[in-house]
């Protein structure tokens, strides 16, 4: 079967890796979106904390046999207690300076972190093999589909959609809320806002953390793989706006899906499809697709 | 403390501190000239570059308040724009600078009239992926060599006359260069120009209910800013006879940013101290510790931010101000 001369096995293959970017897209932006709302810092070590996440599950198999689905729990544990000790110890000394300081700290941090991670393991990368379970794929009819590459793309919209439950759904989420609206106020109502802000932190990149195990077995494990994605993710932050959690999701979706699509299409364009799309958006809609209009 | 009323030995004392900057100056530009007897030119020219890159920068963080991360796109696509002419139109050295500027304040425009539609870390978030947008078209482009970059621009006569292939000569038109910049930045700042950008990054709402047009100030800032990164970029093609895909990286811009931050956000001489810092430390670190030298700047970045924000310059100036004020107290 062929459309406009392009056979349905390369045309679906390349929605489903663009698929599977925006799944990353979405779980990074969430994570900058969450922790936006409340520090009201852009981290920019979040690229960096998705690949320690990477390399944490690759490490561990190496050295330590630990499997696959133990790393998605393992990593973003070990990254979330990471982030508590950064804001612990740095960024909170930031929160009543402009929030370019805590850009540039988060800066600063993932410079570090992808300095020593290519001193002691280059740049080329290593690749991290899929878990037994989902190696292997199936038939659609249409098309080919590695099993792993769908576990990708149906657990990262599975935590996506935990985080915007628990965040609009439950008591917590509507204390969370609450508290990035009005802190002080949610602080005298007797609730520990500096905790929910530490907590926070440490679960927004745990999210990055996750979606960096997730990525291990289809992309290459290497040190400058988070900074890549980190500045693409923020394009698609400014496309879609940070005001909305569901928002945040469909643009990451929408815009891996574009991109895949691009790839098709026009295959020169597609690393900055993501950057145009954004230009037009600031054209017509300064704010966002789903920013709320300053 | 500083009264209202004229102190009577407030004259004289305004006069002692004003020869003391002449002096001040004119120790600047001797030893400036005197410089690449005693130092390597090479690296001289290289400090030099970065340090009018960093006041560029500056102008629009320091005192417009707006932090750019996509400065290594005016820097580098100017460096590509300049070597290009330079090298296959067999442009005038001078010519090829100028016209690395130009195309350099354009996408300053470009990038500013879109950038500023949002603010704050918005703004920051739009020029970093403007500047990738950069990265990736010069990484396609037949013209700019991919990978390998533009190597082998020749230097070429300065206006056809001066050979700069001599490290001197290009030592002090490089010189010359960064002196003119840095006055037009000096001018900018204390032009009432630059006095409404400093109350535009105090107080936007307030700037715009007396009737400024913000968005306009904020535009030309760009506009200067790219300009003048832009001539920086041409410069280091022409001293290094290279543009290459480093000068757009981002690496490149946080760099700058770095030099501005550590030398001193929203002064005049910091960015170019930051700049003398960070490049000598390169330079005595590279082939030492390697990979380390990342960390390094990553490590300069964090004692910035949490413990040095007035930068070396900014530092400086507060210790000066205290003692002042101790005297006035004495007086």
């Amino acid at each position: 079967m062929t459309l406009f001369g392009i056979t349905s096995q390369a045309l679906f293959g390349q929605l489903l890796l663009g698929l599977i970017n925006g799944s990353f897209y979405a779980v990074l932006s969430l994570g900058l979106a969450v922790i936006f709302g409340l520090l009201n810092i852009i981290n920019f070590s979040h690229g960096a904390l998705y690949m320690i996440g990477a390399f944490v599950a690759l490490l561990g198999l190496e050295h330590l046999g630990l499997n696959y689905w133990l790393a998605l729990a393992v990593a973003p544990l070990v990254v979330g207690v990471l982030g508590v000790v950064v804001e612990r110890s740095m960024l909170r000394h930031l929160y009543k300076l402009d929030h370019l300081y805590g850009l540039l700290l988060t800066f600063g941090l993932a410079l570090i972190a992808e300095g020593v991670f290519r001193y002691f393991f280059g740049v080329s990368g290593s690749s991290y093999p899929p878990p037994e379970q989902l190696q292997g794929g199936i038939d659609l009819g249409f098309m080919f589909m590695p099993l792993y590459r769908g576990w990708v793309v149906v657990a990262s919209i599975a935590v996506c959609a935990g985080t915007w439950y628990v965040i609009e759904r439950t008591p917590l989420g509507a204390t969370l809320r609450a508290a990035t609206e009005k802190p002080q106020l949610v602080q005298a109502l007797g609730i520990n806002v500096p905790v929910l802000v530490t907590a926070t932190y440490g679960v927004g990149v745990a999210l990055a953390a996750f979606a960096g195990v997730l990525a291990a077995p289809v992309m290459q494990v290497n040190p400058v793989m988070g900074s890549n994605l980190i500045i693409v993710v923020f394009a698609v932050v400014v496309i879609g706006g940070m005001g909305s959690i569901a928002g945040s999701i469909v643009t990451g979706l929408g815009l891996g899906l574009v991109e895949g699509l691009t790839k098709v299409v026009y295959p020169e364009a597609s690393a900055v499809v993501i950057f145009v799309i954004m230009i037009v958006v600031l054209l017509f809609r300064p704010a966002g697709l789903f920013g709320k209009q300053a | 403390m500083n009264s209202p009323v004229t102190h009577p030995a407030a004259a004289p004392r305004a006069a002692a501190h004003s020869n003391r900057h002449l002096l001040g100056w004119s120790v600047a530009v001797v030893l400036a000239l005197a410089a690449p007897w005693a130092i390597y030119p090479t690296f001289l020219m290289k400090v030099l570059c970065f340090a009018l890159f960093a006041c560029a920068f500056n102008l629009l963080l320091g005192y417009a308040g707006l932090l750019s991360f996509g400065h290594a796109a005016f820097f580098g696509g100017s460096a590509y724009v300049c070597a290009g002419l330079a090298k296959h139109v067999g442009l005038t050295p001078e010519l090829a600078i100028l016209a690395g500027t130009a195309v350099a304040a354009a996408m300053g425009g470009v990038f500013g009239w879109l950038a500023i539609r949002r603010s704050g870390i918005y703004l920051t978030m739009i020029t970093l992926a403007l500047a990738q947008l950069v990265f990736f078209i010069a990484l396609q482009l037949p013209f700019t060599g991919g990978e390998d970059g533009l190597q082998g621009v020749p230097r070429g006569r300065l206006f056809g006359l001066v050979e700069l292939g001599d490290n001197h000569a290009m030592y002090y038109f490089v010189l010359a260069v960064f002196a003119a910049a840095f006055w037009l930045i000096r001018r900018t700042v204390h032009s009432p120009y630059g006095q409404v950008l400093k109350a535009i990054r105090e107080n936007e709402p307030r700037a715009i209910s007396l009737g400024y047009d913000v968005h306009r100030y904020k535009l030309l800032a760009f506009v200067i800013s790219a300009a003048l990164a832009g001539t920086a970029g041409a410069l280091k093609a022409i001293v290094f006879q290279l543009a290459s895909l480093t000068d757009v990286h981002w690496h490149m811009s946080g760099e700058v940013v770095l030099m501005t931050l550590l030398g001193g956000l929203g002064t005049l001489l910091g960015p170019a101290a930051g700049a003398l810092v960070i490049v000598t430390l390169e330079n005595e670190l590279a082939d030492k510790v390697g990979p380390w030298v990342t960390v390094i700047m990553g490590a300069i970045f964090v004692v910035c931010v949490l413990a040095f924000r007035r930068g070396l310059v900014g530092e400086l100036l507060a210790l000066r101000g205290a003692r002042r004020d101790e005297q006035d107290e004495q007086d």
